[in-house]
């Protein structure tokens, strides 16, 4: 079966691979660039423990093939932090206890990121709703609000606001193998 | 899950994706959102040779009112149905309906072209758009053709398009001065297909007189269903509790639903008895009156 070459923007890098056309996103992001901080929770498109942004909106990469993501711009949780720095909605999950057994936070922080691209004061009802595509099977969600609502806050009085990937200088890493 | 071996074509003109289509046949499949697709394809449900990827065709995502119909172009994302403000204002009932399907992550890349060519009597739109008397445009090498919704879902997951036809784009009819509509799903739990769905539009005269009534069904037939013998009923009755109610009983008795994890017959049929009554009020105060 043919494979096919794919250049795609990951973390603000220009990651080139040949793949098989079946290579499911997630697969190319954990196997391929071994980029692991994205899960593989349900494989069933329900859980959001894979959640990644494509071209800035939240999508599960396990319901993407990676071909389909050729010539886009890929932000994972390996991206958030800058310069040693977490971001507001990592710190938020630190400060407000926003995990327990962590499988599914870097798709709640991916989740939460988005939202307060476009929303940066989020109601509570606003913050249930947008992760309502993450399962958590620990926390009953409560401290996750919570994060979320910190890291608004954080972001409100000047702390690092939302990144905006598209605006970054593209550096070329390769092939990755 | 890895799904089966496939070749991949990523066509970037409609044309190029009808040759390919017209070429391997019932042997591909178009990708559109993916978000029901890719999940068959993983439990290899769907094991299609050849995907014709349609996700780079420029102009077929768009949203637009012109000559008396909003014009909703194939590969339209429900998120971007969800946020419109145009569908928020004169559609209601479409919003109602983009904002349950899935989550808001299947929804980024969910299309409402996907959710009615997919023909899952469980997905959605499709009651909404039976209840509206949508239509839907079918584009093959010879040229267009519009298929009424209402003639579109012909079997399970089986519609009316020949097998080298791509939906291209619904038209749904400016509602008249009057109308209001509204679409209400009863599900487990976000993500999850309706146990129930009912999708309602109606137009009041001036005298309050209903002139039109519209009923769909989601999930509980082999395709999703019009109750036309509650919308003939309603029409040129006033709208109050007890036209309302009659109404419910006959499109409850219009469902054909079958037992399963999601609940009885018997459960399943009242249900959509409760929801049209809803449904009903609801679009009823949409188009400016309210049950007496």
């Amino acid at each position: 079966m043919a494979t096919h070459r794919i250049r795609v923007t990951v973390n603000g890098i220009a990651r080139e691979a040949e793949v098989e056309p079946r290579l499911l996103f997630v697969h190319f992001l954990r196997d391929v660039l071994r980029l692991t901080g994205t899960h593989i929770g349900c494989d069933t498109t329900h859980c959001g423990a894979c959640t990644v942004l494509l071209d800035g909106k939240p999508i599960k990469s396990c319901t993407l093939f990676a071909v389909q993501a050729d010539g886009r711009n890929v932000l994972t949780v390996e991206g958030l932090e800058q310069n040693g720095q977490l971001h507001p909605i990592q710190e938020g999950f630190w400060q407000e206890h926003g995990l327990q057994c962590g499988f599914c936070t870097p798709g709640m922080l991916m989740t939460g990121y988005a939202l307060l691209q476009h929303n940066a004061a989020p109601t509570e009802e606003e913050i249930r709703w947008a992760i309502s595509g993450n399962l958590c099977r620990c926390t009953g969600y409560v401290n996750i609000v919570k994060a979320v609502q910190y890291a608004a806050e954080k972001i409100r009085q000047g702390g690092s606001g939302p990144l905006n990937w598209a605006a970054l200088p593209t550096q070329s890493q390769g092939e990755a193998s | 899950m890895i799904p089966p071996q496939f070749a991949y074509f990523a066509p970037t003109t409609l044309q190029e994706a009808l040759t390919l289509l017209r070429h391997y046949g019932s042997e591909a499949k178009l990708l559109s959102g993916g978000q029901s697709l890719i999940p068959l394809m993983k439990l290899r449900l769907a094991t299609p040779a050849y995907l014709i990827d349609i996700n780079r065709i420029p102009g077929l995502d768009y949203l637009h009112e012109r000559n008396g119909f909003l014009h909703i172009g194939a590969l339209t994302r429900e998120a971007d149905l969800e946020r419109s403000e145009l569908v928020r204002a004169q559609y209601p009932i479409v919003c109602d309906t983009a904002r349950v399907i899935g989550d808001p992550l299947v929804r980024n890349l969910a299309t409402i072209g996907g959710n009615l060519a997919h023909a899952d009597p469980a997905n959605d739109h499709p009651a909404t758009l039976l209840a509206l008397e949508a239509e839907v445009v079918a584009t093959g090498l010879e040229g267009e053709r519009t298929i009424p919704v209402a003639e579109f879902f012909t079997d399970f997951f089986t519609t009316a398009l020949r097998p080298d036809e791509i939906l291209t784009e619904i038209r749904i009819p400016a509602p008249q001065a009057g109308s209001g509509g509204a679409y209400i799903k009863l599900e487990r739990k976000v993500g999850d297909f309706a146990i129930v769905g009912v999708a309602a539009q109606v137009t009041i005269d001036a005298t309050g007189i209903c002139a039109r009534a519209g009923i769909g069904l989601t999930n509980v037939g082999p395709t999703p269903l019009k109750a036309h013998q509650a919308e003939t009923f309603l029409q040129g009755k006033r709208l109050h509790q007890d036209s309302i109610t009659q109404a419910a009983q006959l499109a409850a008795e219009a469902a054909r639903p079958e037992a399963d994890l999601r609940g009885s017959i018997a459960y399943k049929r009242d249900m959509v008895r409760v929801l049209t009554t809803r449904a009903l009020t609801r679009a009823l105060e949409r188009a400016g009156g309210h049950v007496a």
